[in-house]
């Protein structure tokens, strides 16, 4: 056990399946292996003490409904990638950076930024799409933009493994 | 009571590293201190009990309104966000 309560198995175990995982769906973790186990470390401790896995890097506070954007995978990964190369906490990084050719820098946190996901929701204007009469609802994963027509939004999602609640009604 | 921990060394200014007890970049930052063998204080904000965090992370967001971490101040006055090392070398330095 770490001072932390975390068995050093339990932390192996999750790098190895995050590993596996990023590579099948075209992620790359960070080659720094001492890094990559604080910050599984850090996340399993979160999911310890708040019950989700949030962000390591960010402080969790108040409810669960409030941090779905951070948790691990966060929303900004994606973007976060490929504008600076790595993920805020620089768990996943580019392939350059993985390669060597590029390093992570330490980035800027753009959760607070003025991007609320309304943005990313189809805009008023577009009248004639948001009138469709769809037989079933469109769902979004906000995490990969994985997007699903069906009843509810699946409890994992099949391409980047997100938890349901990562999911919004987009159309 | 807010549990900043003073960590003795080098110089007299003061150093406060606002910190998360979970995050990789923060540990860095933290250990390029200890090796520096600054005398500063620190506190892992998201260990407090609630009403503490609340006042601690308020504070901290007057000097970075993004609340991000780790968060470094110098003297009250010069902030620094992120583990750039780099600009805390030249803040201290410039300091000493
Ligand atoms: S993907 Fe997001 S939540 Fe996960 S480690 Fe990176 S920055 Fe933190």
């Amino acid at each position: 056990m770490t001072e932390s309560g975390i068995g050093e198995k339990e932390i192996d175990l999750r790098i190895k399946i995050l590993k596996e995982d990023a590579k099948k769906r075209g992620y790359n973790l960070n080659t720094d292996e001492l890094l990559v186990r604080e910050l599984v470390s850090g996340i399993l401790i979160n999911k310890k003490r708040y019950g989700f896995e949030s962000c390591p890097c960010r402080l969790t506070i108040g409810k669960k409904e409030d941090n779905i954007d951070i948790i691990c995978p966060c929303d900004y990964r994606e973007q976060d990638i490929s504008e600076y190369g790595c993920c805020y906490c620089a768990l996943y990084v580019s392939e350059d950076v993985e390669a060597k050719k590029k390093t992570a820098e330490p980035i800027p946190d753009r959760r607070f930024e003025r991007q609320d996901s309304e943005n990313h929701k189809v805009p008023d204007n577009c009248a004639g799409i948001k009138n469709l009469r769809l037989k079933y609802p469109i769902f979004r994963c906000r995490v990969c933009g994985y997007l699903c027509a069906r009843e509810n939004p699946p409890q994992i999602c099949p391409i980047c493994k997100a938890v349901s609640e990562k999911f919004e009604k987009y159309l | 009571m807010t549990q900043w921990t003073h960590v003795a060394g080098k110089g007299n200014r003061n150093l406060k590293l606002y910190a998360l007890s979970t995050c990789g970049h923060c540990k860095k930052t933290k250990e390029f201190l200890d090796e520096s063998k600054v005398s500063y204080d620190y506190i892992y904000v998201d260990l407090l009990s609630q009403d503490e965090l609340e006042k601690v992370y308020s504070e901290m967001k007057k000097y970075n309104p993004r609340g991000s971490f780790p968060t470094i101040l110098i003297e009250e006055i010069d902030v620094i966000v992120g583990a750039r090392i780099d600009e805390i070398k030249r803040l201290i330095d410039l300091n000493d």
